[in-house]
């Protein structure tokens, strides 16, 4: 057995198992089950190191050849893969609270095994095909067949299916940069087209006006499931692109220009969601917000960048986890998420209303919530390089703490008389209180994330140098 | 000699094909010429690429177009008349537009050419006038089957581009299940809200 089988094909076989076995109730929970597994398994079991079963000796090979490429999972991809598959656990099992379709648990566990997939190819830049591909299965989750196509998903088919040319082409053009370093013309062309590419795949300013669109006009916890998970993986597909290619680690241009597309998306994106009078859209500001403090740290110049980004992408996960259930709860009563229509609901629907306030002030940066330690680890190695970023970085965030009270304000605007009723399930009461304790672990207990995150800059190691 | 001809005349059938896609109406000569266009991109990837690995491009292409059709065939009549008063107003515009594209394309192949030798004139004029007539499709319209089209002709000409630097199986594999997932996308998001299937029970 080789660990591509395990971490790949096997959830991408059940995902397709359970879009054409299983029902209803029991597809979240098997999904669910087979996500923790694969996260249990890549904690405890060792890559590429025999192991004695009894008086069997097993060995999980790193990597399989296929049409003659290489996809490999080695001993320090573990943490990451615990990481990944322990938050697509944790999403699966929040399925049927949320009444999303399910099809979500299946087209997800296909959709986290390309992602996966993307890891775990080799050369690494094949990888922008399978993020494409991986998009493209993002959009049955989306639309429902009864639904008519809005343009929020036009423009995110758009927007991924053009990022693939630009990256695969600017890997064969940075082969020759790497040939001729002194070749300032085709450094600038390959900086432009990778740059691009991965605007386009990041939902860079202005590329990202199909987030709002889709949180407005989608289901929620598909749309939260799609905002986690497409940049983490992207996240990581750019530290690898650092990794490889000297010139644009030690580039001091090519970091301010990073570092100057985060900031604007983080500023814009607060700015943006302290403006709106939807719920949804305000979730999808703050995935704008949180991808800009990403985007920030990756062209942070110093050895604590891989730490610094996979703090602030753990937390991601929880925070998009609680919000878009809580989101699905209050759709599933309102109908609209305007906030006309969630007036006063903080009465009827207590624990979700919680639930999003909680997630939002967590992605503001509210102190003993999981977002505050990584916007604090960040903010101290952006103050030390440049003051403006990091004010722009928190103009971003008070327009996220101002979207969060005026929605406070507007769920627990009730008329005096309204009795306070707990019309959450027993089922949308355990998953909310179990996804907001953990914010509250995460942001007292940040130590809890060291050992998934202390051997990851072991992936990346020419850019923890 | 005489390939260098037959790819000219690719490159032809590409500029007729692009200018059909953007200002035709009828969604069935619309799809016919992206089928005729598949045949031109064939044989402009096999310039670089094996015959069968272009052969597979090509059915790719058409499986695309044929689950396109079907999807289109079984959708009311009327679902694209708001698109048809901006065609016919249009189609004037369009032929600039087309006329812009190929001057653009003629004016860089040489550029390109020098910058990148052995890929061959014709191949990069046929890549340069695909990637810019999808990307006027894209920019001209939000129709779902418009940008679908717009997309394969844009990867269309990228793959053409990208046979010449990139022979691997896996990639080229890995792109023709992209244009197929991008053409079955394309066809859920035709079908889906269509009164067809309006009274499915999906939650």
């Amino acid at each position: 057995m080789s660990a591509p089988i395990i971490w790949v094909l096997i959830p991408f076989a059940t995902g397709v198992l359970i879009l054409f076995l299983l029902g209803e109730r029991i597809s979240p929970l098997i999904a669910g089950a087979v996500a923790a597994s694969l996260a249990v398994v890549a904690l405890i079991l060792p890559i590429d190191t025999a192991m004695l079963l009894g008086t069997i000796s097993v060995k999980i090979a790193p990597s399989i050849q296929f049409f003659g490429r290489t996809f490999a999972l080695n001993t320090a991809d573990r943490p990451l893969l615990a990481i990944i598959y322990g938050l697509a656990a944790l999403w699966f099992f929040g399925t049927q609270a949320s009444g999303t379709a399910h099809r979500f648990v299946s087209l997800g566990l296909m959709i986290v095994s390309l992602l996966t997939a993307s890891i775990a190819v080799e050369p690494f830049l094949f990888a922008a095909l399978l993020l494409n591909m991986a998009a493209m299965l993002v959009i049955p989750l989306l639309v429902p067949l009864y639904q008519r196509p809005g343009r929020g998903i036009i423009r995110f088919l758009i927007y991924q299916t053009l990022a693939m040319p630009f990256i695969l082409f600017s890997g064969w053009m940075l082969a020759g940069v790497e040939a001729s370093p002194g070749n300032i013309g085709s450094t600038a062309q390959a900086g432009v087209m990778l740059g691009l590419g991965f605007a386009f795949l990041l939902a860079v300013f202005p590329l990202y006006s199909w987030i709002p669109m889709l949180t407005e006009e989608a289901s929620p916890y598909a749309t939260g499931f799609l905002l986690w998970a497409l940049p983490m993986f992207t996240a990581v597909f750019a530290l690898g692109f650092l990794d490889r290619y000297a010139w644009l680690r030690e580039s001091p241009q090519f970091s301010n220009a990073i570092r100057f597309a985060g900031a604007l998306m983080a500023a814009s994106g607060g700015i943006f969601a302290s403006q709106q009078k939807h719920i949804g859209r305000i979730m999808g500001y703050a995935s704008i917000v949180e991808t800009g403090l990403v985007v920030l740290a990756l062209g942070l110049a110093s050895t604590e960048v891989v730490n610094i980004v996979f703090l602030l992408l753990v937390p991601r996960g929880l925070e998009l986890a609680v919000w878009s259930l809580a989101l699905s709860i209050i759709k599933r009563k309102a109908y609209s998420l305007q906030f006309s229509e969630i007036q006063g609901m903080a009465r009827s629907h207590p624990a979700a209303a919680a639930g999003i306030i909680l997630a939002h002030l967590s992605m503001a940066g509210f102190p003993l919530l999981a977002g505050f330690p990584p916007r604090t680890a960040l903010w101290q190695e952006l103050a030390g390089q440049s003051l403006a970023t990091s004010f722009w970085a928190f103009l971003g965030l008070i327009g996220l703490l101002i979207a969060a009270f005026r929605t406070l304000a507007v769920f627990v605007m009730a008329e005096e008389n309204k009795a306070w009723e707990l019309n959450e399930s027993w089922t949308q009461r355990v998953m909310l209180g179990l996804g907001a304790l953990g914010l509250f672990v995460l942001g007292i207990f940040p130590q809890a994330l060291q050992p998934f995150i202390a051997s990851l800059p072991a992936l990346f190691s020419r850019l923890s140098q | 000699m005489a390939t260098d001809i037959i790819s000219w005349i690719a490159v032809g059938l590409i500029l007729a094909t692009s200018f059909v896609t953007l200002a035709h109406r009828d969604w069935r000569v619309i799809l016919g010429a992206l089928a005729a266009q598949y045949i031109a991109t064939f044989w402009l990837t096999t310039r670089h690429l094996p015959f069968v690995m272009g052969s597979a491009k090509l059915i790719t292409g058409w499986m695309v177009v044929a689950a396109l059709g079907m999807t289109r065939l079984g959708l009311p009549t009327d679902e694209d008349n708001a698109e048809d008063d901006f065609i016919r107003h249009g189609r004037g515009f369009r032929i600039i537009l087309i006329g812009i594209i190929a001057l653009v394309a003629a004016g860089s192949m040489a550029r390109i050419e020098a910058g990148t030798p052995g890929l061959g004139l014709p191949v990069i004029a046929g890549s340069l006038l695909l990637i810019g007539a999808g990307m006027m499709q894209l920019g001209l319209t939000s129709d779902v089957l418009r940008v679908t089209l717009g997309l394969l002709m844009l990867l269309a000409g990228f793959e053409i581009l990208y046979a010449a630097v990139e022979s691997s199986i896996l990639v080229n594999g890995l792109l023709a299940v992209t244009n197929l997932g991008l053409g079955i996308a394309g066809s859920y998001l035709l079908a889906a809200g269509s009164s067809v299937f309006e009274s499915g029970d999906e939650s």
